[in-house]
């Protein structure tokens, strides 16, 4: 009788047929979580389709899904695939690979408020760019009147000194010890080395330059082309690949650091990797097209509310909507002042500030 | 299952916190580790899991130094339940699912559920298992953790004061089902229980620590008034009745 009743603690055994209610529960659970990301990608689509519709010249949408589907790239054809859909791509990936990186150091550093731009990459990133438009005289990238010289120099600076910050924080973190905290306050102080660093080089450049270092910050899609689009989705590949084969170690660290080094986790590594992916790929993005806020942060809270913390679901779905808000906002930004495009990263801080703070009091509330 | 402590020295800012601990724990024992705070219990499990390592001294598996295996597969054989463990924004399920980690290699398979399942039925979590883990209570947490750690399947599990934050009545029903789970999947349990009464209702063997050294070892003989006294700095009763030693303090001093 006894091990009868013992048979139940043989927690191990094989007794398959036993479908247990939580079991059945979570399956469900897991089917709305797959509901979820499909209407996601639905609303992902319909919005590329809007953005590809709107435009100062009007194209029957007929015509663009025949451009679209042909490769037609003559008359409105050029339009369709070089004016907007290179920018509607870029904002995809843009917006996903802000959002990825956001999910992955928010884990990583333990901080529900970190991306990247925490630790200091932006104003890297800024001063590289100011650095090279003052010191090199490259001039910046084409952003409606601002001139040009050689943009791929400042992009290259820019990429340079984020890159290099990255290497500082890590140097420093290693020196004294690899932990959420040290990494948080390092990238506090790398940001303000460069943050002054930046306001020096706007001290002693010219009217013009500083123009074009103001230009240069502002998030602006208008920059890319198809070799940029290309080079951002070859990183995100890269990037998210890994992520994903990660997302068991994420969710192990999310519950702890001796949780999750119990769980077999290799925290000190895994929070250096990621935090050099993650850094890499803002690197690219903000090198390219500028400081775009709000959207690392924004894209995994909002996947984090509706669909929880496991990041095998969390990382796509950020992802989604990541870049769900970027297209958004990029039109917000075409239409308000039309024919005038706003730099998107004006917008995503314009709208994302406020979004943000709402999203906070119904989570804390 | 033999594990085996050999000589264990751990020390945090040259301050020796562990000097020359050397114990066995085999397949169905449920130990506690006993001893006033800042004793070193907590870095004790920790050397024991290899999350913290000894800066001498070896700590084995079966004979195998835990150096010389990989991460995940300390993982596999040692599980280990922290005082304090982070809150996320994961299910119960899931949470508990997480268990399960060293042994998956691509995503959770029917198994992994089955176990989940299972054990979430006997920790009677069945009506909390779609519940966001930050909106169930302290209490709970707790026995989500103590679920994680018999999901991942290990030979030896290490609880650090694992029902500090349940009421008398879940105390002993988690001590109880510990012992349960230890004896019927050949597993043995090392615990830091703070509770002297609660430690040798529900456990085989008890390890006194003083000053970073064990002061003793051994079954229930080794818990009296003057180990008590010797340990903890309290005069105590140790009375027994129906056959169970009850430790009842006198009075204690500064």
């Amino acid at each position: 009788m006894s091990s009868e009743m013992d048979r139940r603690y043989r927690i191990y055994d094989d007794d398959q047929g036993l479908e247990s209610a939580s079991s059945k529960t979570y399956k469900g659970y897991v089917r709305h979580k797959n509901l979820f990301m499909l209407g996601a990608i639905v609303i992902l689509i319909a919005s590329i389709m809007v953005a590809v519709y709107v435009g100062p010249i009007r194209i029957s949408f007929g015509d663009i899904l025949k451009y679209i589907f042909t490769f037609g790239n003559n008359g409105f054809g050029r339009i369709v695939w070089n004016v907007r859909l290179v920018r509607i791509v870029g904002a995809v990936l843009i917006g996903a690979g802000l959002a990825v990186s956001g999910v992955v150091m928010q884990c990583i550093l333990r901080n529900p408020l970190a991306s990247p731009y925490t630790l200091g990459l932006s104003s890297a990133a800024a001063f590289g760019a100011a650095f090279s438009i003052v010191f090199v005289g490259t001039g910046s990238m084409i952003t409606s009147s601002i001139s040009v010289n050689n943009p791929f120099v400042t992009t290259g600076f820019a990429f340079l000194f984020s890159m290099f910050a990255t290497g500082l924080i890590l140097l420093l973190t290693k020196i004294t010890k690899i932990t959420a905290e040290t990494m948080v306050l390092a990238g506090i102080a790398i940001s303000a080395i460069f943050s002054a660093a930046l306001s020096f080089v706007q001290f002693v450049a010219t009217d013009s330059q500083l123009a074009n270092i103001v230009s240069w910050s502002f998030g602006d899609l208008g920059r890319g082309t198809w070799t940029w689009d290309l080079f951002v989705f070859a990183t995100l590949l890269v990037v998210v690949t890994y992520f994903m084969f990660r997302r068991w170690e994420y969710n192990a660290m999310d519950a702890g650091e001796d949780t999750a080094k119990g769980l077999g986790v290799n925290t000190e590594r895994e929070r250096i990797i990621g935090m050099i992916l993650s850094s890499l790929l803002c690197s690219v993005i903000v090198s390219f097209f500028g400081i775009i806020a709000f959207v690392g942060l924004l894209g995994p809270h909002i996947a984090r509310m509706i669909i929880g913390g496991d990041h095998r679901y969390l990382i796509p779905a950020s992802m989604m909507i990541g870049a769900i808000i970027l297209v958004f906002a990029d039109l917000v930004g075409k239409e308000i002042l039309a024919p005038e495009v706003i730099p998107v990263g004006i917008i995503t801080s314009l709208l994302g500030g406020p979004l943000f703070i709402y999203l906070l009091i119904k989570r804390y509330r | 299952m033999m594990f085996n402590a050999n000589g264990i020295k751990f020390s945090y800012a040259g301050k020796n916190t562990l000097e020359d601990i050397t114990f066995e724990v085999e397949e169905g024992d449920i130990v506690s580790l006993l001893g006033p705070n800042g004793v070193g219990k907590t870095t004790l499990l920790k050397c024991m899991d290899n999350i913290l390592h000894p800066k001498s001294g070896l700590v084995e598996l079966d004979k195998v130094d835990l150096n010389s295996m990989s991460r995940n597969d300390v993982a596999k054989n040692i599980g280990y339940v922290s005082q304090r463990g982070e809150v996320s924004r994961m299910t119960v399920f899931e949470s508990v699912l997480l268990g399960r980690k060293p042994h998956i290699t691509i995503d959770a398979s029917e198994k992994d559920l089955r176990i989940t399942s299972k054990v979430i039925d006997l920790v009677g979590l069945n009506d909390l298992s779609m519940k966001y883990i930050d909106e169930i209570s302290g209490g709970e947490y707790q026995l989500v953790q103590i679920a994680r750690v018999f999901v991942q399947q290990p030979k030896i599990i290490l609880l650090d004061e694992p029902t500090s934050n349940l009421d008398p009545s879940n105390q002993h029903a988690m001590m109880h089902l510990i012992q349960k789970i230890v004896k019927n999947n050949s597993m043995a349990a090392v615990m830091v229980v703070h509770d002297l009464n609660l430690a040798v209702r529900h456990s085989d063997k008890f390890i006194l620590m003083k000053s970073g050294k064990i002061y003793a070892a051994g079954g229930r003989e080794i818990i009296t008034p003057e180990n008590i006294k010797a340990v903890y700095n309290m005069d105590s009763y140790v009375e027994e009745i129906h056959g169970i030693p009850i430790i009842v303090p006198k009075s204690y001093t500064r």
